[in-house]
Order: structure tokens, then C-alpha cells, then sequence
């Protein structure tokens, strides 16, 4: 349903940020993409509802060519896409229900946004989605008043309000900590899962992208040199995605660990994962 | 290189290279030498007499001043009036033209940086370039004296003041937030009102309420050259040397900016 064919960016400083990607992803389906910074994350996901116009190739969304619309025709196709943002990207200086109904703005008319007077199925939609990401009390909260892993499901409940069929995730647990990073993680798949929403998710946290989405995709220097399920990442994979280093760890979590984890509440699976981490930095102590 | 070595060979680290320490000081003998040479030019044409004079000078004009006669005041609340209009009005119209030169001129929402952007700029420095008293006698020249060409000769003075630093606000923008909102398919006029308007309303209240705190101040020497105002009265009294006038004047001035500038003070300290 979505597909990339041999998408490429090179960016007037003369970087090539992507070299010929292509890429498909079925209904429902979540992947991560992984890889260092720089190898091209997040113009891959500007490209596809190009926040960042690709310099060659073509994107598909349902059969249609996002690639060669027009602005309007563009804006259509953006209002059924939803994005979430490393730092939130909420507006700040307006309230949490504000920034969830700002993703109705591909829908509404300029003066309905302009008064704040959105269609009443719309309000009702944000409040149940506030519901869902459990941010039931903050209605009226303004966005800089919330913690990060608040601000972040307000994020999570903007993408949702546009009622999409299609998630962008940049980064969404990067400037949050190990804990809040899990629920927020938790959260996205879950809703993916419950909607059948098929997602793309950067993501630097490799443990943590194995431990919730089951198909990986590892770019380097803007070309896909990996694409398989969790399961196949080993330290030959990581150091085809990131180069060589000592990974000193083997094949992160195995499958049935993985469901283990993802039965538990965060506090049980931060506590599994714990020895392992530790282990590690002995080892590097000693070594 | 800053980095140079002892004669142990252990490195000495200092600031400047010292042909950086050279070009510093001739740097400051130059500024020197030219403050010297200003100071002759300034003080050569000056009549010593007058200077030795000024002390017992200002002290007669001071006691012609004193007592102020304070019974003028009632003949001062209307022309009062009028210049807090022309300020308040100046800079309404100011604002309304501002806000569009403003988008138009910031380098992230000017529709074209090559012919668009310069034109904004350049209304923005006309205005800036010329002041307010300038533009009155201009004013009032074509529109003839009255509160009108007051009005005029503040907006049109305000407009590169609010402009300028409102454009300067716009570009300092969080880009991320307008990109979210982009991101939902928002149209152009609503990637303004939600992704840039809540970003720059604290400045843009501040820079309003200062300006209209500066206007107050600029508007009652605008009478000076017939454009309306308290400035006529200061001017008429000055002419006819009415000392105990011009007291009472410059005290209800001073007592007027004493209390824009609070509620300036208080509006911006509201808005965060």
C-alpha cells in the first residue's frame, strides 16, 4: 500500500541524504528503520509526504502518486497521514485540545479552524483519543505545561485525529527516558495494531525498535542495507548498518524473550533487561 | 598561532597572536588620535562666553518657571486628549500595515526572497529611515495642520519600528511546530494561525505596547509643527515665553509617560 521506488534526495549542500530507495509496506504493517545519523531517517519520511521534496523517484500511497501532485491535491493526501516528532512539535503556547483538533485542519474550512469551532464529531473524536492516550484531565492544559511523555501522546493523539492511514514516526522516544520511551513505544504499536495502521518508525534505539516492531530496515549512507524481521539482527547485520564496533551482545533479545517483555508492564521489562545491560558495562570495565 | 613553546618545548597557550595584539592597539591609538582631533574641531568654533555664561542662564529661565500656573491645566486636558489619540490611533494603523510587511519581509513566510522580500524591507527602512517629526511637517504640508497628519506622521514612522522587529520574530520561529503542522495538510492561512501566530504573540503584544508607549511620548512633540496635540500649547507658550506654562506642560507630560510606561510595563509582564 505504501511504496518507494528508487527514492532520492540530494540536498543543495550536495549531500546525498537518500540513494535509491525502494521500499514497500503492506497493510498494517509497522517497520523500523534504523541506522545511523545522517543515513537518511528522517528525509525518508519527509520524502514520502513531502515535507522534503525528493529529487528523483517515486511514492505511492494507495496507488496514488504522492510524488507530482499538486499543492491542493498534495494537502488531501497529507491530511491521511499522520506524523510524530522527535521533540513533539506540539504548539506550545496552545492547549492540548487545540494542538489534538490542529489535526483536523486538512478537513475544516480556514474560519472554523481560525475560531476554534471544529465540527462537534471532531471534538468528540479528540476527546476520545485523549481518552485513549490517557490524557483524559489535561484537556485544557497548555502544551508547555506537560512532561515529555505527556507531550509526546499529545502528539500521538494529533496523528490520530487526522484519522490516517498512514503513521510517520521520526525519532518518537529520543528525548525521553528509557521508561517513558517504552510506554510511548508500547503505545504507538498498540494503536498500529488496533487500527491496522501501517507505520514507519525511526528510531536510534535499536533494542527498543527490536523489542516492539517486527520488520527492520537498516539504511546507511541513504541506501537500504538491511530488511528483515527482529529475529536476524545479529552483529554482522549492526555492523553492515553501523559500521564495525564490538556489539558485545548476542542477537539483542531472542524472539521468545521478546514476548515475555512485551506481556509485562514497562517496570517488568526495564527490570529483565537490566542484568544484561549491566553484564555488558562489566565487561567493558574489565576489558 | 596563539600556541607557542617555552624553551622546555611545553607549550604556552595566550589569547592572541601577537600580530593580533599589535593590530589591537593600534586599533585603540587610532580611536584615540581621532577623539583628539574631534575634540579640537568641536571646540574651535564654540563662543566660550556663552558657555561661561549658561549656569546663571538656566538658572534665570528656572526661577522665570517657577511657580508653575497651575490654573492653565484646564485649558490642557483636550489638546492631552488629542495626543493620546494620535498616539493610540497611530499606532493602530501602524499595527494593521506592520503585520503584512512583517510576513512578508521574514525570510521563512515571504513568498519570494528575490523581489518580495527586498520591497518589505526596504517600506520598513523608509519608514525607520525618517522620523516622526519629519513626517508631520511632510503631513502637514499636504494634509494641513490637525490631528489627522499626527495620526498619519505615527503610523507611518511605527510601521518600520513594529515590521522590523516583528519580522526579526518570525524568523526566530520553532520550525518544528510549523512543520507539524504542514504535516497535517493544514492550508497556508492555517499554518499561519496555528503553527506561527501562538508562536509570536508574546512578541508581538510587547512590541505593540512599546511602541505605543514611545508614540505617547513622540505625539506631544508632534504639535510643534501643527500636527495636533499638546505640542501646539508647549509651542505657543514657548513663543509668547510663558515660562509658568511651559512648566505646567512638561509636568503633564511627564506625568503622562510615567503612566504609559506602566501600563506598557504591566501589559508585557501579562503576556508570556
Amino acid at each position: 500500500m505504501l511504496r518507494l521506488e528508487h527514492l532520492a534526495k540530494r540536498y543543495p549542500t550536495g549531500d546525498l541524504a537518500l540513494d535509491g530507495v525502494s521500499l514497500t509496506i503492506d497493510a498494517g504493517q509497522v517497520v523500523a528503520l534504523i541506522g545511523p545519523s545522517g543515513a537518511g531517517k528522517s528525509s525518508l519520511i519527509r520524502c514520502v509526504n513531502r515535507l522534503i521534496e525528493p529529487t528523483a523517484g517515486r511514492v505511492f500511497l494507495h496507488g496514488v502518486e504522492i510524488t507530482g501532485l499538486g499543492r491542493r491535491r498534495l494537502r488531501r493526501v497529507r491530511r491521511r497521514i499522520g506524523m510524530i516528532f522527535q521533540e513533539f512539535a506540539l504548539v506550545e503556547r496552545l492547549t492540548v485540545m487545540e494542538n489534538v483538533l490542529s489535526g483536523r485542519l486538512g478537513y475544516v474550512p480556514f474560519w472554523r479552524s481560525l475560531l476554534r469551532r471544529f465540527p462537534p464529531a471532531d471534538v468528540e473524536a479528540a476527546f476520545g483519543l485523549l481518552e485513549r492516550v490517557g490524557l483524559a484531565e489535561f484537556v485544557d492544559k497548555r502544551a508547555d505545561a506537560l512532561s515529555g511523555g505527556q507531550r509526546q501522546r499529545v502528539g500521538i493523539a494529533r496523528a490520530l485525529a487526522q484519522n490516517p492511514q498512514l503513521l510517520l514516526v521520526d525519532e518518537p522516544t529520543a528525548s525521553l527516558d528509557p521508561k517513558t520511551a517504552r510506554q510511548i513505544m508500547r503505545l504507538i504499536c498498540e494503536i498500529c495494531a488496533e487500527r491496522r495502521l501501517p507505520a514507519i518508525i525511526n528510531s536510534h534505539d535499536v533494542r527498543l525498535a527490536a523489542m516492539f516492531v517486527h520488520r527492520i530496515v537498516g539504511l546507511r549512507a541513504g541506501q537500504v542495507v538491511f530488511d528483515g524481521p527482529a529475529s536476524a539482527l545479529n552483529d554482522d547485520v549492526l555492523t553492515r548498518i553501523y559500521g564495525a564496533e564490538d556489539w558485545g551482545t548476542p542477537g539483542l533479545d531472542t524472539p521468545e524473550e521478546e514476548e515475555e517483555e512485551e506481556d509485562e508492564g514497562a517496570d517488568g521489562g526495564d527490570a529483565a533487561l537490566r542484568p544484561d545491560l549491566d553484564r555488558q558495562r562489566l565487561a567493558g570495565l574489565a576489558g | 598561532m596563539p600556541v607557542a613553546s617555552d624553551p622546555r618545548g611545553l607549550p604556552i597557550w595566550r589569547r592572541r597572536t601577537t600580530r593580533q595584539e599589535w593590530a589591537l592597539w593600534l586599533g585603540w591609538l587610532a580611536l584615540v588620535a581621532l577623539f583628539a582631533v574631534c575634540w579640537r574641531l568641536m571646540t574651535e568654533n564654540t563662543i566660550w562666553a556663552f558657555v561661561f555664561d549658561a549656569p546663571r542662564q538656566a538658572l534665570d529661565i528656572g526661577s522665570r518657571m517657577l511657580p508653575p500656573r497651575w490654573s492653565y491645566v484646564d485649558q490642557l486636558w483636550r489638546p492631552l486628549w488629542d495626543t493620546l489619540n494620535i498616539a493610540t490611533l497611530g499606532t493602530l494603523l501602524a499595527v494593521l500595515l506592520a503585520v503584512p510587511v512583517a510576513f512578508l519581509a521574514a525570510n521563512n513566510t515571504t513568498p519570494s526572497r528575490r523581489l518580495v522580500r527586498p520591497v518589505a524591507l526596504l517600506v520598513i527602512v523608509a519608514s525607520r529611515s525618517i522620523n516622526s517629526l519629519i513626517w508631520a511637517l511632510l503631513l502637514v504640508a499636504v494634509l494641513g495642520p490637525g490631528i489627522a497628519a499626527g495620526i498619519l506622521a505615527i503610523a507611518l514612522r511605527s510601521v518600520g519600528f513594529i515590521g522590523k522587529l516583528l519580522y526579526e520574530a518570525i524568523e526566530e520561529i520553532d520550525g518544528a511546530q510549523v512543520e507539524a503542522i504542514t504535516a497535517t495538510g493544514a492550508s497556508p492561512a492555517q499554518i499561519i494561525d496555528y503553527g506561527i501566530a501562538p508562536q509570536i504573540m508574546p512578541a508581538f503584544a510587547g512590541i505593540t505596547v512599546f511602541r505605543w508607549d514611545i508614540n505617547i511620548r513622540e505625539s506631544t512633540v508632534l504639535g510643534l509643527v501643527g500636527a495636533g496635540g499638546i505640542g501646539l500649547q508647549l509651542e505657543s507658550s514657548l513663543n509668547t515665553l510663558a515660562w509658568p506654562q511651559v512648566t505646567v506642560i512638561l509636568l503633564i507630560i511627564l506625568a503622562t509617560v510615567i503612566v504609559s510606561e506602566w501600563v506598557s510595563a504591566r501589559v508585557r509582564a501579562a503576556i508570556t
